[in-house]
């Protein structure tokens, strides 16, 4: 059976890991690549790589630690952050990425998701949506939760799907930060009007969030980063309180 | 004796699988030198992309029959392993036929709730005298694909997803996996390492 997915998301500044990290054992707790690998030895299924460097120097760090987590980590990773274009795609696939995320810049110009599915095919192209619910809908934001769009996330995310979004990830702002659980109604929506899988983003606090997001949300994959990075929650003990409760993880 | 070949081709993917023989111990060459590849210890398929054109990239370098007649270990990834069957309906295109099956779109009409493509990490059933040992039976592995080979006389590892269908196929000297066994965590390593004591 399908196992449901387990993603610990790093975000990667100048190539530090950023959102306080404190594991003690590690020889580096900023290196992303050693972050990394240490998520996928206790079982993460994935990792996401989000840059959230800001000058364009910088971008070459940026690919040169997509390259060392290729070279390091034996399972898939994803990467976003800054994502405009398919040169961009380009060059963090033929450096090891798996998928990429795209964001603003598919708001902005949505025929770039058609561009990223023709040439590389859908499995690649992962569109991110930040959404808030305001007066009655959720309402997509762009630039990291910074500037508000007239787009919604339902029509937006079939839209994603249409133009060819191998997967959504779905970031509900008001839930992120709070450590109070997963937007689980507006999942188990996208879940139901759309046929590609949906990675559930935002909120999470306890174990209990995640079989939530699963059991109520029926995601496919549960994306988290501080709980992970502050060993609030251990992914083999989590594993092992998903499969009590009858939900197919990978031990 | 020659080196182990990874067959350089107009599918992404061929970085990972370079990085994984890395983590391993192992080294390959990346070509498309007909001569490289005929010469080869053993060789490697690997894969991202659409069958049609794939095939057609194939065909234009003349990679096809030099593929058809190798007597060496052959190990076929993911699209690659599709390449090496029968016809794919993905751009209902003749493939290379050393499995004799076809390869098919899934289809969750009856199924809704099981999404096209199937994305992620799935157990596989190895049959008698599969060529991927015994200890990764019944492990995940992970997979990304959209299409399948069904169940035939080649297959030799099972998984379930909507159906039963052919998690890998063995005849001779080929070998295919259609999960991603360069991203498939220690198991995937156990296999790429039997491979390569062939």
């Amino acid at each position: 059976m399908l196992a449901k997915r387990i993603i610990p998301c790093l975000d990667v500044k100048d190539g530090m890991t950023v959102k306080g990290v404190n594991f003690v054992n590690l020889r580096s707790a900023g290196d992303p690549v050693e972050l990394g690998k240490r998520y996928s030895d206790e079982g993460a299924d994935e990792l996401v790589y989000l840059d959230i460097t800001a000058s364009y120097e910088h971008r070459k760090t940026f690919i040169d630690l997509v390259r060392r987590v290729a070279q390091a980590i034996s399972i898939p990773f994803t990467v976003g952050g800054g994502i405009g274009s398919v040169a961009d795609v380009d060059r963090l696939l033929s450096n090891g990425a798996d998928k990429v995320s795209v964001n603003s810049a598919a708001l902005n110009r949505p025929q770039l998701i058609d561009e990223i599915a023709r040439q590389f095919g859908r499995q690649v192209c992962v569109v991110a949506i930040d959404a808030r619910f305001t007066d009655g809908q959720w309402v997509c934001y762009e630039k990291g939760g910074r500037v508000k769009t007239g787009r919604t996330l339902y029509e937006w995310a079939h839209e994603a799907q249409e133009r060819g979004a191998g997967e959504i990830l779905f970031t509900s702002m008001d839930h992120d930060g709070t450590k109070n659980g997963y937007a689980c109604d507006a999942l188990r929506q996208l879940h139901q009007q759309l046929q590609i899988p949906i990675i559930a983003s935002g909120g999470c606090g306890n174990a209990s969030h995640i079989a939530d997001a699963f059991k109520t949300g029926l995601a496919d994959a549960a994306l988290a980063a501080s709980v992970f990075h502050f060993g609030e929650i251990q992914i083999p003990t989590l594993k092992q309180h998903l499969h009590t409760l009858g939900i197919p993880v990978r031990l | 004796m020659g080196d182990t070949v990874i067959i350089k081709y107009n599918a992404g993917n061929i970085f990972s699988v370079e990085c994984a023989l890395q983590r391993i111990g192992a080294n390959a060459i990346i070509t498309d030198d007909k001569q490289a590849i005929s010469h080869a210890r053993r060789v490697i398929f690997p894969g991202v992309g659409e069958a049609s054109s794939a095939m057609d990239y194939l065909r234009s370098h003349q990679l096809d029959s030099l593929i058809k007649s190798l007597q060496c270990p052959v190990l076929g990834i993911c699209i690659g392993m599709q390449l090496l069957c029968s016809h794919s309906q993905e751009g209902d295109t003749d493939c290379l036929g050393i499995f004799d099956v076809p390869v098919l779109r899934f289809d969750n009409s009856a199924s809704p709730d099981l999404k096209i493509p199937q994305m992620g990490w799935n157990t596989i059933d190895l049959q008698p005298g599969s060529f991927i040992p015994q200890q990764c039976d019944k492990q995940y592995t992970y997979f990304v694909h959209s299409y399948y080979a069904p169940l035939c006389q080649h297959t030799s590892a099972v998984t379930n997803y909507i159906l039963p269908y052919s998690a890998a196929l063995q005849k001779d000297n080929f070998m295919a996996t259609q999960f991603h066994p360069e991203k498939s965590g220690s198991v995937g390593e156990t296999i790429l390492k039997k491979f390569m004591e062939l």
